[in-house]
C-alpha cells in the first residue's frame, strides 16, 4: 500500500502490519491529550481540513472534526445538503473550488465506492482521507477497531498498547458477522486484522457472504454458534437495509433469528470474548438491546477511541511525521 | 484526380498475401499486380504495409439523433476513417431511438455527407421498450439488414420470439445485446474478486451466457437469423459455437476492448474503464484472444460508445458504460492476433463484419460494396494498415468529438496508414483529409 505518512488514506486493502502499528502507537500518544482539561495541541496550526460528507453521518464527522479541532487545525465543513452539489455540480468540480480556497486535507464520505481514490487524483498534492466510500473502505473505523482490541487486551495483559505492538493479535481470532457483502467496515477490519496477524472468519446468510470472500484470506463459516464459540472478537455488522441489505434477507425477524446477536448466544460466549460493533447499530435486528450495552460490548470504546486515531491520520498524513 | 496508385504494398486476400501496386479510379479497383505501369495517377507509397479491403464496424454508437455532444454522425464517420474503416453500422439506441422510417433515413442522409458509407441498425421493438415490434418490414424494405434493441437486450422472450419469427422471410437479421437486466442489477463491472474487493455492484458471467443460451433455444425454435453483439466470455463463445455446429444460423462479434483489457482495470475507479457487457477476467480475456489466433471468431465490432466529459466524469458507479474504440481498433485486433496475421485481421474486420451486415453487395442504402476482394471492378474501399508501426493514443487527438479512450498513453503496434472510400483518398499518411 502507499504510505500513509505524507500521504493519503483511502483504502486498509494491502495495508502493512508497520504501517497499522504506525497509526496505533501515534494514537496512543493522542489519547493523553483528550484526557486533559485543554484538550488541545497544535500539531495543525495554521493547517486547514476540509471536512466533505456528501452522505449523511454524524458520528463519524463529528469524530473526524473534533480529531481535526484538537490538532489545532482549522476545519472547514461542507454541508451537502445546502450546497452546490444539491445543483447538479459534480464531484471534481465541487473539489476544486474547495481546493481554490486552500487546504491541506479532505476528509470525504461519499456513498459511491472509489469516490476517494478519484478525489485524490484530481487533487494528488492534498491529502485525502477516506471517511467510507459506499461499499468499499472505512479505513479509519478499521483502525479504530484494531487500537480498541489493543487498548482491551494489553490492559488484560498489564501492558500497554505501544509495548506489546502486534504480539497481542497473533493468532487472535476474529468473527466477523453479517452483511460482509454491503460492508465498507469488514473490509477494512479484515485488512487491518489480517496485517496485524489475526486469523479471520466471516459468517453470515449466503446472499451477504459472497464465496469470492474466501480469497481475501479469510475463512468462511456456515456455522454461528461454532464460529462464536471458537472467537475471542465478535465483530458485527449494521445489516444494511438502506442499502438494500434487506432484500438479500428474507425479513429482518429471520436475519435476526439466525445471525443475530441475541442474550442467548451473548451468554454462551467466553466471559472474555469482546463484542464490538462500528454504529449505528440496529438494536433487535444484529445486535440484541442487552448485548449492546452488556460489560463485553466495547461500542462505546470504539466510539471514544475514534478520535486519538483520527488525530494520528490526520497527523500522520498532513504532518507527514514532522517533529512534534 | 481520382486516379491512384497505391504502390509497394503486401495485397492481403482471403487466403495470403502478395506484392502488389493497386491502380484505383473512378471509385473501382482497375489493375493489381506487381510493378504496375501507370501515367497519370497520385503515388500512394504502401511500402511496408498491408493493403486490403477497409475495416467495417459492426456496432458504432454515432449519437445521432439526440446525442450530438458527444458525437455526431460525421464526427464518428471521421473517426472511422481515421481508424481504417470505410463503413459503419450506426446503432438505434438514440434519442429518440431509431425504430421508424423516417429516423433511419435522417441519419442515412447524414451519412451520405459524411466521409465514408453509414449503414443503420434499426430497433428491434418500438422506442427499444421491448414490448411492441418496430416496423421491421418497412425498414427492411429501405434497406435496413440487422435490427437490435442494443444498450439492452430484448428481455420477453415471447417478443423476442415473434422478433426471429417476423424478421425471418424478411432476409433481415437481428442482432442482441445478451445480458439479463434483472440479474445484473446495481451491477457496474464484472462479478468477481475484483468487484468484491472494490465494493462495486457486480454484472455476473452467468447474465450474458444465461440469455445467450435462452436466444439459441429461441432460434432453434424459430428458425430465425441471430447476431450476437459483444460476446465476452468464453463459455457465450462455446455455446453459440456448438449450436452454429447444429447448423443454426448464428453470428457473433467480439470488440477489442474484450480482447485486450481484463477487469483488473477497474482498480483504479476510472470510468474510461466502464463498458456493458463489462470487462472480464483474464482467462477469458486470453480465452478470446486464442479463439481469435484459432481463427474461430466471426468479426471484431468496436461497440465504439462516445460520452461527454461531463458524463464520464463522475463516481464509477454512477457514470455511463462504453468506451470508443473506432480510432484503435485495429491496432489492438493486430496485437491480439500476435502481430503476424494479416489475412485474420481483414477477415475480422473487414470480411466477416461486411457479410454480416449485408454490406458485402452493392445496394443496400445505395452504399458501395465491403469486405470483398482487392480485385479489379471491386468498389475501392481500401485501407492500407502498417503492421509494425508504433504509436501512442492521445485522448486529445482524436476525431471523435469525445475523449473516453481507455488507451490513453498506451503505446500500439501497428497503424493505419492511408483509407479510400469510394476511391477517395479519405486518410493519408494517418491524416484525415
Amino acid at each position: 500500500m502507499r504510505p500513509i505518512r505524507g500521504g493519503h488514506l483511502l483504502s486498509l486493502d494491502g495495508v502493512s502490519r508497520d504501517q497499522v502499528l504506525d497509526v496505533l502507537d501515534t494514537a496512543e500518544s493522542f489519547v493523553e491529550v483528550n484526557r486533559r482539561t485543554i484538550r488541545k495541541v497544535p500539531a495543525l496550526t495554521g493547517r486547514v481540513v476540509a471536512s466533505l460528507f456528501f452522505e449523511e453521518s454524524t458520528r463519524t464527522r463529528l469524530s473526524f472534526e473534533t480529531a481535526a479541532k484538537r490538532l489545532s487545525a482549522d476545519v472547514i465543513s461542507l454541508a451537502v445538503a445546502s450546497s452546490s452539489v444539491k445543483k447538479g455540480e459534480s464531484l471534481r468540480d465541487t473539489i476544486s473550488t474547495v481546493e481554490a480556497l486552500g487546504l491541506d486535507a479532505v476528509v470525504l464520505r461519499h456513498r459511491s465506492s472509489g469516490a476517494a481514490e478519484q478525489v485524490a487524483r484530481f487533487v494528488p498534492h492534498v491529502h485525502v482521507i477516506n471517511a467510507g466510500d459506499g461499499q468499499h473502505q472505512h479505513p479509519t473505523q478499521g483502525l479504530l477497531d484494531a487500537f480498541t482490541v489493543r487498548q482491551v487486551l494489553a490492559e488484560r495483559h498489564g501492558t500497554s498498547g505501544p509495548e506489546s505492538g502486534a504480539e497481542l493479535f497473533a493468532g487472535l481470532r476474529v468473527v466477523i458477522v453479517g452483511d460482509i457483502r454491503h460492508s465498507r467496515v469488514a473490509r477494512s477490519d479484515i485488512a487491518v486484522y489480517l496485517a496485524l496477524g489475526a486469523t479471520v472468519r466471516v459468517v453470515g446468510p449466503g446472499t451477504l457472504v459472497p464465496a469470492e470472500v474466501a480469497q481475501w484470506g479469510v475463512e468462511v463459516s456456515d456455522d454461528l454458534d461454532e464460529a462464536l464459540e471458537w472467537a475471542q472478537i465478535v465483530g458485527l455488522l449494521r445489516l444494511q437495509v438502506e442499502r438494500g441489505g434487506g432484500e438479500f434477507v428474507p425479513s429482518l425477524g429471520e436475519f435476526s433469528t439466525h445471525w443475530g446477536l441475541s442474550v442467548e448466544r451473548l451468554g454462551a460466549l467466553s466471559p472474555d470474548t469482546l463484542v464490538m460493533h462500528p454504529g449505528p447499530m440496529n438494536r433487535g435486528v444484529e445486535i440484541a438491546h442487552a448485548v449492546a450495552d452488556s460489560p463485553q460490548s466495547l461500542v462505546t470504546r470504539q466510539v471514544a477511541n475514534g478520535v486519538p486515531v483520527r488525530m494520528a491520520v490526520l497527523y500522520l498524513t498532513v504532518a507527514g511525521g514532522e517533529d512534534r | 484526380m481520382n486516379r491512384l496508385v497505391l504502390r509497394g504494398g503486401e495485397v492481403v486476400g482471403p487466403l495470403g498475401v502478395r506484392r502488389a501496386d493497386v491502380l484505383v479510379d473512378d471509385g473501382r479497383v482497375i489493375e493489381v499486380g506487381p510493378a504496375l505501369e501507370v501515367a497519370n495517377a497520385v503515388e500512394i507509397d504502401c511500402a511496408g504495409s498491408y493493403v486490403g479491403p477497409a475495416f467495417v464496424d459492426l456496432h458504432a454508437h454515432l449519437r445521432e439523433p439526440g446525442g450530438r455532444g458527444a458525437e455526431t454522425v460525421h464526427s464518428g464517420a471521421r473517426a472511422g476513417v481515421v481508424g481504417g474503416y470505410g463503413a459503419l453500422v450506426a446503432m438505434p439506441n438514440t434519442e429518440p431511438a431509431l425504430d421508424s422510417v423516417p429516423l433511419v433515413r435522417d441519419v442515412l442522409e447524414r451519412g451520405r455527407s459524411s466521409v465514408l458509407d453509414v449503414a443503420v441498425c434499426a430497433a428491434i421493438t418500438v422506442g427499444r421498450a421491448g414490448e411492441r415490434l418496430a416496423p421491421l418490414a418497412d425498414l427492411a424494405s429501405i434497406g435496413v439488414h440487422l435490427f437490435s434493441d442494443d444498450g439492452t437486450g430484448v428481455a420477453n422472450p415471447l417478443v423476442m420470439r415473434r422478433a426471429l419469427e417476423y424478421a425471418r422471410p424478411l432476409g433481415v437479421r437481428l442482432a442482441q445485446h445478451c445480458e439479463d437486466a434483472a440479474l445484473c442489477e446495481g451491477g457496474v463491472m464484472n462479478e468477481g474478486e475484483w468487484s468484491l474487493r472494490l465494493g462495486l455492484g457486480g454484472r455476473p458471467a452467468a447474465a450474458e451466457e444465461m440469455m445467450v443460451a435462452r436466444d439459441l433455444e429461441l432460434v432453434r425454435l424459430t428458425g430465425g437469423r441471430l447476431h450476437f453483439l459483444h460476446l465476452s466470455t468464453l463459455r457465450s463463445l462455446e455455446l453459440v459455437e456448438a449450436a452454429r455446429a447444429e447448423g443454426l444460423d448464428v453470428t457473433f462479434e467480439v470488440t477489442p476492448h474484450h480482447l485486450t483489457l481484463d477487469e483488473s482495470a477497474c482498480a483504479e475507479y476510472d470510468p474510461d474503464f466502464k463498458v456493458h457487457p463489462p470487462l472480464r477476467p483474464r482467462q477469458d480475456v486470453e480465452g478470446l484472444r486464442r479463439w481469435a489466433r484459432e481463427g474461430r471468431l466471426d468479426a471484431v465490432a468496436t461497440d465504439h460508445a462516445p460520452h461527454t466529459p461531463e458524463a464520464k466524469d463522475r463516481p464509477f458507479d454512477e457514470a455511463p458504460a462504453g468506451l470508443l474504440g473506432l480510432e484503435h481498433a485495429a491496432s489492438l485486433v493486430h496485437e491480439a492476433l500476435g502481430e503476424n496475421n494479416p489475412v485474420e485481421l481483414f477477415r475480422l474486420l473487414s470480411r466477416g463484419p461486411a457479410r454480416i451486415a449485408g454490406l458485402d453487395r452493392r445496394g443496400a442504402f445505395g452504399l458501395s460494396a465491403h469486405g470483398g476482394d482487392v480485385a479489379p471492378g471491386e468498389d475501392a474501399n481500401l485501407v492500407v494498415f502498417e503492421p509494425t508501426a508504433t504509436w501512442v493514443v492521445d485522448r486529445t487527438r482524436l476525431q471523435s468529438r469525445a475523449t473516453n479512450t481507455p488507451y490513453h498513453g498506451r503505446s500500439l503496434v501497428g497503424r493505419v496508414r492511408h483509407t479510400l472510400v469510394r476511391g477517395q483518398l479519405r486518410v493519408r499518411e494517418g491524416d484525415l483529409r
